[in-house]
Order: C-alpha cells, then sequence, then structure tokens
C-alpha cells in the first residue's frame, strides 16, 4: 500500500491522477480515494457551514454516519465526501460559512 | 406494496444485510447451507468497516497490510465470490436499508441508494427492495463519542474514522495525532497512524491499566487478544508513542480547524486532578473514541426486545442460534454485544447456519462464548468515566447538527423536566438533525439522567429509534403513502 502524506497528492498529480474542482479551484487526487480524502488531502478540511452558527465542518465520523462532511457533488447536493468516490472531472461544491453568507463574500467572488 | 414495486422485489429465502465481518460470514454459512440469499451493504465492495479496504477497481488484489484477521476476509470472501457465481448469493452494493417491516410473508427490506445521484457507486436498482422468510442483520456500530469543548472542530474525527481513511484511501488525515477516550480500539488506530508514517503524539486513556487486573482470568480465555496486544506494544515502543493513562482531553484548541488540546489527569471516577493541565500544541488531528455504538435503528424497528450490555450499550436479545425475538430474524455482530471482528464472524456464521435451517456445532458456541467473556472484561476495564459530565462547559455543542449546547441540555432537564432522551429531543432539538441522533445520543441520554447516572434502555432506545433508517428521496415515502402496505 503506498501512503500519501497530507498535500503530497495535491502537489505533485501524476500520470493516473484524477482531476477535479472544489468551489471552481482545480484538485487532483489519487483513484480510489473518496471526496473527502482528497480534500483533506489538498489542505481543504472545512467545507461546510453548519445552519446557525456558521460553524466550519469537515470529516468527522468518516463511515457515513454523522452527516458533517456534506458537499454538493456534480450539483446533486447533500452527498457525503466520506463515501462518495473521486471521478475524472468531478465538480464538488462546498457550503462553507464565508462563501454563503458572510461579509466577505463579494470579496471572495473577485478572487 | 404497490406494482412498480413489486415488479423491482427480489426474492429469495434469506437476506442479509451488512457486508462486514458478521454480514459476510452469514451470507456464506447460509448460502453454503443451500439457501438463496440476498445481501445488501451500504458499502460498495465486502469488508465492512473492519474489514474495509480501498477500491478493487483501483487497487485490485489488496495485500491486507494495517488488517487483522485478514486471511480470515480472504477465506470468507473467496467463498462469497464462489457463491455469487453459483447464483447462491445475490449480491447488491451500494445500498442502504431506509425501512425494515414484518410482514405474514416475512421481511420486507426497502433500500436506497448509499451515494444518491453519483453514477458509478455501483448500486443496482433492481435491488431496490426485497421479500424473504428470513432476515439477518448485521449493521455494526460506530465510534461512540462524549462532547469536549472544541469538538466540533475540523480535525477533531472519530478513531475509527481515522483508521477508515487510512484503510480507504491509502493516505493520512494530518502529520500529528492526539488519541484519547477510553478502550483497546485506541491501540490499533494509533499503531495504524504510526505504520503509516503519522506521529502521534499521545495516546490518552481514560482509564486506569489496573481496571484490568480483576479481569485477567476473562483475557486468558482469548490467547489470540494477548498477541494482537503485545504487537501493539512492540509499535507504540518502535515509534515512541507515550501511551497515557487516567488522561483526558478537556479542551480541543483552535480557530477554524484543530490547532492542539489541553489535557489533564484523572482520578478514578474521571474528576479531573487539577494542576495536571497539559498543552499539547502543533496538532492537526485529534481522534475520540469511546467505545462503540450499535447500530440499533432496524432491529429496534422490527421489534426485537432488547438489554443494556456490559458498557452500557442498547443490543439486542438473542438465542444460541443468534435469533432475535422476533421469530425468523436473526441478529449478528455488534447488535448483539460489542465484541469485535472474531466473535461477529463466529455469530454470523450461526446466524446464517441458522437462517438457513442449519445450526451451527457447539465448539463454535463454546469459542464464542470465550470472545464474549473477553469482550465484557475489556467493557468492566474501560468504563465511561463517571464524571464526564463535569468536563463540559454549558457552552458546549452537545449535538452537532442542531447546535445545541450541553447548557440547553442542562436548563430543559433542571426546569422543564425532560429526563429521557425523547423528551429532550422534543424540547432542546438534539438528536433531530442530519444525523438523527446516531453522534449525540448516548451523550444526550446521559446528560437527561444528570451527573454520574448511565442511560437507561428506553432512554436509548427511544433515541435509536428512527422512523427512518437513512435519508430517502420524497418520491420513495410518496410512493408507501399510497400503498397498502
Amino acid at each position: 500500500m503506498s501512503l500519501h502524506a497530507l498535500g503530497e497528492i495535491g502537489s505533485t498529480g501524476g500520470p493516473e491522477a484524477v482531476r477535479m474542482s472544489f468551489d471552481g479551484r482545480a484538485i487532483v487526487a489519487v483513484p480510489g480515494q473518496s471526496v473527502g480524502a482528497a480534500l483533506v488531502s489538498t489542505g481543504i478540511t472545512a467545507w461546510r457551514g453548519t445552519r446557525k452558527e456558521s460553524r466550519p465542518r469537515g470529516l468527522f465520523c468518516g463511515i457515513g454516519i454523522c452527516f458533517d462532511c456534506l458537499v454538493t457533488v456534480d450539483g446533486e447536493p447533500n452527498q457525503r465526501a466520506c463515501l462518495v468516490e473521486v471521478r475524472e472531472g468531478m465538480e464538488i461544491q462546498g457550503s462553507c460559512a464565508q462563501d454563503v453568507d458572510s461579509p466577505q463574500e463579494s470579496d471572495r467572488g473577485q478572487k | 406494496m404497490s406494482a412498480a414495486e413489486k415488479a423491482r422485489t427480489t426474492h429469495a429465502d434469506v437476506a442479509v444485510v451488512g457486508a462486514g465481518p458478521a454480514g459476510l460470514a452469514a451470507a456464506v454459512a447460509a448460502a453454503e447451507a443451500g439457501a438463496f440469499v440476498v445481501v445488501v451493504d451500504a458499502g460498495t465492495q465486502p469488508g465492512g468497516q473492519f474489514w474495509r479496504h480501498r477500491p478493487e477497481t483501483a487497487v485490485p488484489n489488496p495485500d491486507g497490510k494495517g488488517h487483522h484477521g485478514w486471511r480470515t476476509y480472504v477465506d470468507l470472501r473467496a467463498r462469497f465470490d464462489t457463491a455469487c457465481q453459483q447464483g447462491r448469493i445475490t449480491y447488491f452494493p451500494g445500498l442502504q436499508v431506509w425501512m425494515a417491516q414484518k410482514v405474514e410473508a416475512g421481511f420486507i427490506v426497502r433500500t436506497t441508494p448509499t451515494n444518491a445521484g453519483c453514477p458509478g457507486s455501483g448500486y443496482h436498482e433492481s435491488g431496490s427492495t426485497v421479500l424473504v422468510p428470513r432476515l439477518v442483520l448485521c449493521p455494526g456500530g460506530y465510534d461512540r463519542q462524549l462532547p469536549v469543548p472544541g469538538w466540533d472542530l475540523p480535525g477533531v474525527m472519530a478513531a475509527g474514522g481515522i483508521q477508515a481513511f487510512i484503510k480507504g484511501n491509502g493516505a493520512l488525515p494530518g502529520r500529528r495525532y492526539v488519541i484519547a477516550g477510553t478502550g483497546p480500539f485506541l491501540l490499533p488506530v494509533a499503531a495504524g497512524i504510526a505504520d503509516a508514517g503519522g506521529k502521534v503524539v499521545a495516546v490518552l486513556e481514560s482509564s486506569s491499566p489496573t481496571a484490568w487486573l480483576p479481569h485477567l482470568k476473562a483475557a486468558a480465555g482469548v490467547p489470540g487478544k494477548a498477541l494482537e496486544g503485545a504487537e501493539y506494544a512492540a509499535i507504540f515502543a518502535g515509534h515512541r508513542i507515550p501511551y497515557r493513562t487516567r488522561s483526558i482531553v478537556t479542551e480541543v484548541l483552535g480557530a477554524g480547524r484543530v490547532h492542539g488540546v489541553r489535557t489533564s489527569k484523572v482520578d478514578a471516577e474521571g474528576k479531573v486532578r487539577h494542576g495536571t493541565e497539559h498543552v499539547y500544541e502543533d496538532i492537526d488531528v485529534v481522534g475520540f473514541g469511546w467505545g462503540f455504538t450499535p447500530q440499533m435503528e432496524l432491529p429496534l424497528a422490527l421489534g426485537v426486545e432488547t438489554r443494556l450490555d456490559a458498557d452500557g450499550s442498547l443490543v439486542g436479545v438473542v438465542d444460541e442460534r443468534q435469533e432475535s425475538t422476533v421469530p425468523g430474524l436473526f441478529l449478528a455482530g455488534e447488535v448483539t454485544g460489542v465484541g469485535g471482528a472474531s466473535l461477529a464472524v463466529l455469530e454470523g456464521l450461526a446466524a446464517g447456519g441458522s437462517a438457513a435451517g442449519n445450526p451451527g456445532t457447539g465448539a463454535a458456541s463454546r469459542d464464542a462464548a470465550r470472545h464474549r467473556r473477553f469482550a465484557e472484561a475489556m467493557h468492566r476495564a474501560h468504563p465511561i468515566p463517571e464524571a464526564w459530565q463535569d468536563w463540559l462547559t454549558p457552552e458546549t455543542i452537545v449535538c452537532r447538527c442542531e447546535e445545541v449546547t450541553a447548557g440547553q441540555i442542562t436548563e430543559a432537564r433542571e426546569s422543564l423536566g425532560a429526563r429521557d432522551a425523547r423528551t429532550l429531543k422534543s424540547f432542546t432539538r438534539a438528536g433531530m438533525g442530519w444525523c438523527q441522533g446516531r453522534v449525540c445520543g448516548f451523550a444526550a441520554a446521559c446528560l437527561g439522567t444528570g451527573h454520574g447516572n448511565a442511560p437507561t434502555a428506553e432512554s436509548l432506545s427511544a433515541s435509536a429509534k428512527r422512523p427512518l433508517s437513512a435519508p430517502v428521496a420524497i418520491g420513495e415515502l410518496a410512493e408507501l403513502e399510497t400503498n397498502n402496505l
């Protein structure tokens, strides 16, 4: 089993790498990885804001129980990032607080 | 059942829900005893959580590195694949059960894709409903959690979630780890991280090593477990992983994500010993595990008799053939008492064989009894600390989904008299969110009883009863309503 430490995949890629996007930004993953693992390996640890207090959330239970890691995959909302396998061309969208309703939204939109 | 549902219903002699150690064993035993078997599993390939491995489509022929009992898996998997080829087992991966129902002809099991709308997740539309005279439920369990200030920061994970991340992805979720909670499971989690190249800064065990002494006889009955323990000791020594007993995380530190933890020594009741505080800095990932919670919603939906096990978990009552108090319904694995994979396999074999009319031998049940004594010793040596509720502040989030705090729950208990998980839920919304109380249910039930008391079977049962066992599309529900069940 080859092990890739945090960040290593995101910086290298390789011929077998799966190319995807997260909130419009290009990321690469290893075939067979979960969306959650791909995000964390790219250094993205939170991709959802809670409803009331916009607290950041990412992976927690890692096995489909807690629903903390929900993402939108190819337009399909509320998918568990820990369970969905990466696929070439996949478009992943988070719902982090800053992207949804924070005062900095317009600033971020220009980046 | 509607005509449309009838058309996509699969009939068999036995249905097995789950394809982990218990489910795989049950399916194989039932098929080899001559039954036609349907296996429904939320995962995309057999193995469950214990034998989770990277997708075989991406990494064929897994070598089992980092796994225990991999030879058992390889054996069961070969027999499973053979039975599938012979048409004895019909395998529906990528489906989770959202409703199980007892009818005159047996059991109806309704399923929905685990990853709806994600093509390539391997599910079969045709497997959406199953009708069988006999049902074996092997849904397994998940890490039991106790809330602590800061535990909802990204970077905090269930101990089992870290292990699943490594096994399922061949990657690590961070660089520097603190693993905390109680129980022997913390050891393989830490060893797995170290083996994969991560730095385990500390393992904090709330219990004391002397808690083992009264239970040595039970432990000696399962020599394999002693070998496993020796193996972890060697890994801990090799990687210089500090194992601190009577120690807990009192607060997870960070802004936006984990940066560190504050820890403390505790006394035998779990009360913090002031002056023993310590801060670990530069931590990426904190793993918490306080034993396991069996997934009881399907057994409860079918009306099985339950009991409290030695670890305080709600489990199903079964006889020596693994049959529950509902005739034709068999249970195996963690839902009959948390006891690990070796026991789950023995129970699965017994359940599958019994469901197919071929109950097992006395030798197997004696072997299972030894494993159960070992598990009980383990539970008694690693209790939930009596004083854990003292670790909370009023602001500590208990229900992660609905963001309900410890203060709100205490208020509902003290002012409104809400003492069981169900009443607490209606007053505070704790357990009403996406996870339906799977994560906070145990803790909320403890908080309802007040300091130092363990929750009753009734309270745990109320929080684990879920009309829908998985989120479903509204169309699936609408179809039900128009049907004559």
